[in-house]
């Protein structure tokens, strides 16, 4: 057993072949206690039926116009996330007072659960796409805030020095140096940004049953379709994880590149 | 005896407020007129923006009424009994990984990708499993927690000192002892962390489902304020809960920086 240890440990795909084969056995044992009666059957469906339910779900819950209801949500928000955060970040940088004035409250609004905001939201927007834009925006704007600010004040002093060598005016000196040095982190917060609204994107769609992918969760939760449920959950989850796969290689291929 | 007086430094009378104050109270003082501005103007619906007057007066209700402190107490249990259970599984699985590799390198990218997902989707699976009352609450907690404390539990477990792992080794120290001697007490500030964030996101699962079914708790009780429109005592609630949460979080960042130095 150790020695089929040392060899997966030693092989490139032999941690990939424990987890995937890990999942694989999981699956088995679920669908044979499901099927055996060990697990009450609605509760968990068999692993079987929810693989069967991907092309029903597919075809009747129209699923890829709902990806494209909440890819368009999280496109508009990540927008005004990078827009709105990283404005902030700047006058925050520029304006030394002000940072120092209000940088520990941008912290505090990053940590706090602006999530349940959204019946507030519900009030004042109604229950619509702008309602679930918005939370998208108030999740993803403290870290790119926070983040463009770091990128600007960790430029690098030798820099600063030679655009200053240059007689570079401040807007010159912004576009050519400090903008161009801060962008990696700029990124790292416009992406942190986006994952935290598209959590919230879905969160709110599921939570108020409206657009996109959350709210294929609801409806068919609420319709007793488990198998259906259950593989819409696992597609929302393939999609977040798509998405920040995607996002995280952008940043390494940018951070590189920079 | 002589007395030996300390020569002290003139005083020099310094502003009162700091500039960086006097800008916190200017900019608080303008949201305030603002809001009141915007309440009374007529541009939102009626209520939508009540007066910072019936706000305090909700908030003065609420925090004197026993009800509420039922309610609070119910979020504070499933709160805690989520993070106790999610943070126990994530503290165990994250000392597995960190401290065998070959299980590190095959599922810790698994938690790391899963991470990030959105939880409260996991919540018709947790009421079918546990019902509709606080076992399902307490379930999210603990899915949500799980993530960041593993994680952290992971790397911390992977940074302890090789010195300290060698001593243990020498003194013979049974697996159970090394954990409980030599890696819990090492890691203390990389799971400080993990439960910082974990209880960020045990207290967002929790409450997000109390808005979504439940009847207690003060996600319940802010989803009841907008079922009736009771606006005032929804911005209280909200004003209470992010207090609440602030606090706890700056409580922990403090606790979890001050065993950072330590070390």
């Amino acid at each position: 057993m150790s020695a089929l240890a040392r060899s997966l440990s030693r092989s490139a795909y032999g941690p990939w072949v424990i987890g995937v084969g890990s999942i694989v056995l999981f699956l088995l044992f679920i669908e044979f206690a499901v099927r055996a009666g060990i697990i009450n059957e609605f509760a968990v469906p068999p692993p079987s039926d929810i693989i069967m339910a991907f092309p029903r779900i597919i075809a009747e819950e129209h699923v890829g116009a709902r990806f494209l209801d909440t890819a368009f949500e999280a496109v508009v928000a990540s927008v005004f996330v990078a827009l709105f955060g990283v404005s902030a970040g700047v006058l925050l940088y520029r304006v030394q007072l002000l940072r120092l004035a209000t940088e520990t409250w941008v912290a505090a609004f990053a940590a706090a659960p602006t999530v349940l905001l959204y019946p507030l939201f519900l009030v004042i927007f109604g229950r619509n796409a702008t309602t679930i834009i918005m939370m998208g925006i108030v999740a993803g704007l403290a870290p790119v805030t926070l983040k463009t600010l770091e990128g600007l004040t960790t430029t690098r002093r030798v820099l600063i020095n030679v655009g200053r060598s240059f007689n570079l005016t401040d807007w010159q000196m912004f576009r050519m140096i400090l903008f161009p040095a801060a962008l990696p982190t700029i990124f790292v917060g416009v992406r942190l940004g986006l994952v935290f609204a598209l959590i919230n994107i879905v969160g709110v769609e599921f939570l108020i049953n409206f657009g996109g992918l959350g709210a294929i969760i609801n409806e068919l939760s609420e319709r007793f379709d488990l198998a259906g449920t259950y593989a819409a959950i696992c597609f929302v989850i393939l999609v977040s994880v798509m998405v920040f796969v995607t996002t995280e290689r952008a940043e390494r291929w940018l951070t590189s590149a920079g | 005896m002589a007395h030996v007086g300390r020569l002290k430094a003139p005083a020099v009378a310094g502003p009162l407020l700091s500039p960086v104050t006097k800008l916190r109270v200017a900019i608080i003082v303008g949201v305030i007129v603002l809001w009141e501005l915007v309440a009374v103007s007529g541009l939102l619906f009626r209520d939508v923006v009540p007066s910072w007057q019936r706000i305090a007066v909700a908030l003065f209700e609420t925090l004197s009424d026993g009800e509420f402190y039922f309610h609070l107490w119910s979020t504070i249990y499933e709160i805690a009994v989520g993070l106790a259970i999610g943070g126990t599984a994530g503290l165990a699985v994250g000392l597995l990984l960190g401290g065998t590799p070959l299980l590190s390198r095959s599922f810790e990218s698994m938690l790391y990708y899963l991470g990030p997902t959105p939880k409260i989707i996991f919540f018709p699976v947790m009421i079918m499993w546990f019902g509709v009352g606080p076992g399902s609450k307490m379930a999210m907690g603990a899915i949500s927690c799980f993530f960041p404390i593993v994680l952290s539990a992971a790397a911390g477990m992977r940074e302890v000192d090789r010195v300290l792992i060698r001593v243990g080794k020498s003194f013979r120290l049974t697996t159970g002892q090394m954990v409980t001697k030599i890696y819990l007490p090492a890691m203390r500030a990389p799971i400080l962390n993990g439960v910082r964030l974990g209880l960020g996101v045990a207290l967002i699962g929790t409450l997000l489902a109390e808005t979504k079914l439940s009847n207690r708790g003060v996600g319940f009780l802010i989803i009841q304020s907008y079922n009736t429109f009771d606006m005032p005592l929804m911005y209280a609630l909200l004003i209470v809960l992010f207090a609440l949460a602030i606090g706890l979080n700056s409580i922990i960042s403090r606790f979890a920086e001050s065993e950072r130095m330590r070390r």
